[in-house]
């Protein structure tokens, strides 16, 4: 009997992860964004090491993707700028 | 942490295979037009109880789910893992993947074949033959010395040069006093790279391929992998012990 190939602590992070969009209201330190989501939270998200690696700038209009963390609603991670 | 077996353990693990050989011998005579897969499955339980072992697939536990039965039974673009049901007749032209293991004085031994059931097409034939060539091909480098990549490897390149896709979501696993062991044995990768073979490992290599895409998904019921586009998917495993003066293949009568 075969066994499932084993996932990665990322993946399984990735899938657990609760995505959401929103528009950037604030811009505040360390790369943090106060983001309102299109459901009406707002939650405190950083921008992913990728979209740094890549010098996308975020501002305060932009409309980005969130991914939430499936322990604390209230913050997440900015995954992509959509506009 | 990967368990090394002693020469008596293997012998009890050989004894465990044969039991899976003698088994999926059997269902192999069996297999024909009109019966169904739980047939199959309640003579393989029966044969293993006479010889005094345990079905180890009945109960098996994986990630929450336990599957139902003794026998895994997949039909044509069922990839592993489907469960035998008295609705599942077969019909000429399917091909049937057997998988099959037992737990006896401790110890698990666990074998697959993919057999036709009557006549069947050419490119079925030649996706069973390629899958079992692959197989070999990999027991051929289970030698102490080698490593999990050359393994990999010579099932990824006979894989290929059939032309046939190589099923990743599923891979092949240590086996001893437990169903799965360490270490995975992937059907793809490098030569020389992963954990080095050492005398006394126990793998069971299964190559699984599909003749169209390498996507596969697992059914509703939580078990049956089948293949994305419905293609025809075969698997074949053996389990093979790493011993000095070449693989040992515990389930080869």
């Amino acid at each position: 009997m075969s066994m499932p190939m084993p996932r990665s602590d990322e993946t399984m992070r990735r899938a657990q992860a609760i995505s959401a969009s929103g528009t950037v209201q604030e811009s505040l330190p360390n790369a943090t964004f106060r983001v309102a989501l299109d459901n009406g939270h707002k939650v405190l998200a950083h921008a992913s090491g990728a979209l740094r690696m890549h010098y996308i700038k975020i501002i305060p209009g932009d409309k980005v993707m969130v991914e939430l963390s499936p322990l604390d609603l209230s913050r997440g991670q900015i995954t992509t700028r959509t506009k | 942490m990967i368990q090394v077996k002693t020469s008596e353990e293997i012998e009890i693990m050989r004894a465990a295979s044969m039991i899976v050989a003698e088994v999926l011998a059997e269902l192999k005579s069996m297999v024909r037009p009109g019966i169904t897969t739980e047939d199959l499955d309640r003579v393989a339980e029966d044969l293993t109880r006479k010889r005094g072992a345990i079905p180890a697939f009945k109960g098996y536990e994986v990630a929450n789910r336990v599957f139902p039965a003794s026998l895994c039974a997949s039909i044509n673009d069922e990839v592993v893992h489907g469960i035998p049901s008295t609705s599942r007749v077969l019909r000429e032209g399917d091909i049937i993947g057997l998988d099959f293991g037992v737990r006896y004085k401790g110890f698990y031994g666990d074998a697959a074949v993919t057999v036709p059931v009557g006549n069947v097409t050419s490119e079925a034939t030649e996706l069973m033959r390629t899958t079992r060539e692959a197989l070999e091909a990999g027991i051929e480098e289970a030698r102490p010395g080698r490593r999990i990549g050359d393994v990999s490897a010579a099932i990824q390149a006979r894989a290929e040069r059939g032309n046939f896709a190589i099923v990743r979501d599923f891979v092949g696993h240590g086996i001893g006093r437990r169903l799965h062991e360490d270490p995975q044995v992937p059907n793809f990768g490098q030569a020389d790279r992963g954990i080095r073979l050492r005398e006394g490992m126990v793998l069971a290599i299964e190559p699984m391929l599909n003749m169209g895409s390498a996507d596969v998904h697992v059914k509703d019921d939580g078990w049956t992998a089948v293949t994305s586009d419905g293609s025809l998917s075969a698997h074949f495993e053996h389990s093979v012990a790493i011993v000095e003066g070449g693989p040992y293949v515990l389930s080869r009568l």
